[in-house]
């Protein structure tokens, strides 16, 4: 489908997967690939850090916002970045509701800790709370939302539901009901996770999926699979029988070592790719999502390069999805 | 330069840390089955609530590895063990332990305020990690106690949650809020009202009543909290327990293990290992190789990206030698399987301590 198609279908997008797969890099790719296709996008992150800075070679995010690309080329829109923390969002909170004078004593006296353990996942719901007035004021055409790691998405998700039967009427269940009709609505808010084509960060992200679903009742979008590495045509080969006679008939001065180093690279990585093409079938297998995929970055400092790198392969993705897979 | 052998044969203590996403856990109990290996007696605690450590332990699910250690069998003359962290019972056994009277302990545990400090206050299982290690320090049962702690991006969480939790229950706030005898929550003071009042308003009275009955009830409990929190960061400080970064050889994760130990020296604790899990194999050479000829590019085109990708690791592992002159550095290579089974564990502990290293006792 086409990929503003995509992007319009809601107006807020959640990116969550587990620590070490990509899912910052990712939010930042989705990003750039909404923006190419017209969209004006924010993202957001909940800490500071991260890769995102050094992905659109922009200082590091702070409270307010900033623009990581202009959208030079035509048609194309820009990408902000801001972070909302759990702690502003909750000072944000309390002087909305008049309560300015009391926060500093709230915070001075402890009381603010007293709070949030009296009402945990309070902080996960002010920081939804403050992602839907940005979604309800249109802040931006789209907004994606770098959630926390995976485990945590679930729970960072589930606040409002925890808070509505703890907190009774008030305006936290005021906050609670709002921020519960944006993640129930397809056409406001949707989930993305992203996972590797590994064991455990396949059976983590079923896991979520699965429990984002039951407990939660978000729509979820495609999985985005990260760091698939490419098998060259004419590497997969029998390595031992044709790839001494390619040696000899092409290459039949080069040095036994360099030869031995050609195949065990060539080796390594067939058995790296089809390792990951048995994990990829396995997700197929158990949890019925669209996938989309990105390549495995040689280059050991991602940077706006290879953003572009990313944004391509996932507008390539995009317009390969079937409408009801979308 | 003591080697990760020399820390298994002879630390008490070994605590794992590092970033979510490094292989910590299956790491944690490939050491332990190592040390256990060596003849010693081993449990290994976890707090993954994904229970990682569980599935390398071939654990099934109606198997899972309770709060008590369960004895694992293995091929080998030591003992290993192993308990899967559950915060709120290791929290219920220590409010068990301290409260004056059972009816006491009851009433605390039965409180919603309580509830929320054990399962979800943030800390609460960096907590009860440390506390469920002392507990099986002083366990005669075991020679060595490996923990796995709770992906964290700040190495000093769990150090200072002990002390931030503790410091909370003998909050400061409670005793402006109840009459110092305890028992009945009396608001003692119109300044506390105005706050008291706010609370309410933001998350509803009944929360704040919670609240209120939980540190009335508390109270006469600190000291003893107090007394073993310091007896727990005194236990993490011996010399005789071993901190080992687990990490992979990404820039982002090996910035997080360079503050680690940055952080971690702060608190008067040396990292006196780095394991770096998902190393790319090198390929023995740097140089890079060059063809104009179709039928070798594929070839010459991989090999040069696992050059690319081995020297980029290189680049980013010389920033932990800086930070790390002393420790010793282990490369764990890209495993062909993920680690599900003692077997697993085992190869695993193969790279971590490759034979010949073995104790000559």
């Amino acid at each position: 489908m086409d990929p503003a198609e995509f992007f319009a279908a809601s107006r807020v997008l959640i990116v969550a997967g587990k620590g070490g797969v990509g899912k910052s890099t990712m939010s930042a790719a989705l990003a750039r690939t909404a923006a190419r296709a017209g969209l004006s996008t924010l993202l957001i992150r909940l800490t500071p850090g991260g890769p995102i800075s050094r992905l659109f070679a922009q200082p590091d995010l702070t409270g307010s916002e900033q623009t990581l690309h202009p959208g030079a080329d035509e048609g194309e829109s820009d990408v902000r970045g801001r972070l909302v923390t759990p702690d502003e969002a909750l000072a944000e909170y309390l002087s909305d509701h008049g309560l300015s004078r009391i926060t500093r004593r709230l915070t001075s006296s402890g009381a603010i800790e007293v709070v949030t353990t009296a009402a945990p996942g309070i902080r996960d719901l002010l920081v939804l709370g403050r992602v839907k007035g940005l979604e309800m004021t249109r802040a931006a055409d789209l907004i994606i939302l770098d959630a926390p790691a995976a485990g945590h998405a679930v729970s960072f998700l589930q606040s409002p539901t925890g808070l509505r039967g703890a907190v009774g009427a008030g305006p936290i269940a005021t906050q609670a009901d709002e921020v519960l009709a944006m993640l129930a609505d397809p056409a406001r808010c949707r989930v993305m996770l992203v996972t590797l084509a590994e064991e455990t960060p396949v059976n983590e992200v079923v896991e979520t999926a699965f429990a984002l679903e039951d407990e939660i009742g978000v729509a979820l979008g495609p999985v985005i699979i990260n760091a698939l590495v490419d098998v060259p045509e004419g590497l997969d080969t029998d390595l031992d029988a044709a790839f001494d006679t390619l040696i000899a008939t092409h290459a039949p001065k080069i040095s036994a070592a360099d030869t031995a180093q050609l195949r065990d690279a060539a080796t390594f990585r067939l058995r790296w790719a089809a390792r990951q093409r048995e994990q990829v079938a396995r997700l197929s297998e158990l949890l019925p999502l669209a996938h989309l995929t990105t390549p495995y970055l040689f280059s050991t400092e991602p940077g706006p390069q290879d953003l572009e790198t990313l944004a391509d392969s996932l507008s390539i993705g995009i317009a390969e999805l079937h409408e009801d897979h979308a | 330069m003591t080697s990760l052998a020399d820390l298994l044969n002879q630390r008490s203590v070994i605590v794992c840390v590092g970033a979510g996403g490094v292989g910590k856990t299956t790491t944690a109990a490939a050491l332990a089955l190592d040390a256990a290996q060596r003849g010693r007696r081993v449990c290994v605690v976890t707090i993954d609530p994904a229970r990682r450590l569980s599935d390398a332990m071939g654990f099934d699910g109606d198997r899972a590895i309770g709060n008590e250690p369960q004895r694992i069998e293995f091929d080998g003359k030591g003992e290993l063990w192993a308990v899967m962290l559950d915060t709120s019972i290791t929290f219920d056994a220590l409010i068990r332990t301290y409260a004056p009277t059972e009816e006491q302990a009851q009433t605390i545990l039965d409180n919603e305020f309580y509830n929320n400090i054990a399962h979800s206050m943030s800390g609460s299982h960096e907590y009860m990690a440390m506390e469920k290690l002392y507990e099986l320090h002083n366990d005669d049962r075991f020679d060595l106690v490996v923990v796995d702690t709770p992906p964290t991006s700040n190495a000093v969480d769990f150090l200072e949650a002990p002390d931030r939790i503790t410091q909370f229950l003998d909050h400061r706030l409670y005793k402006v809020l109840v009459t110092p005898s305890g028992g009945f929550a009396r608001v003692v003071n119109f300044a506390a009202q105005g706050v008291l009042r706010t609370v309410s308003r933001i998350v509803g009275a009944s929360v704040v009543d919670d609240a209120i009955d939980f540190f009335a009830n508390f109270d006469g409990m600190e000291e003893g909290f107090r007394g073993r929190a310091e007896a727990v960061h005194d236990l993490l400080i011996a010399d005789d327990t071993a901190f080992i970064l687990v990490t992979v050889p990404r820039n982002d994760a090996v910035d997080d293990a360079a503050a680690f130990v940055t952080t971690l020296a702060q608190a008067n604790i040396e990292v006196d290992a780095v394991i770096v899990n998902r190393v790319h194999p090198s390929f023995a050479t740097k140089r890079a190789l060059r063809t104009d000829d179709p039928a070798l590019t594929p070839f010459v085109d991989v090999l040069n990206q696992s050059v690319a990708v081995a020297t980029g690791q290189d680049q980013i592992l010389s920033t932990l030698s800086t930070v790390l002159p002393a420790g010793a550095i282990v490369k764990i290579p890209f495993l062909d399987t993920d680690v599900h089974d003692l077997t697993g564990l085992a190869a695993l502990a193969q790279w971590l301590t490759p034979s010949g290293d073995t104790p000559t006792d």
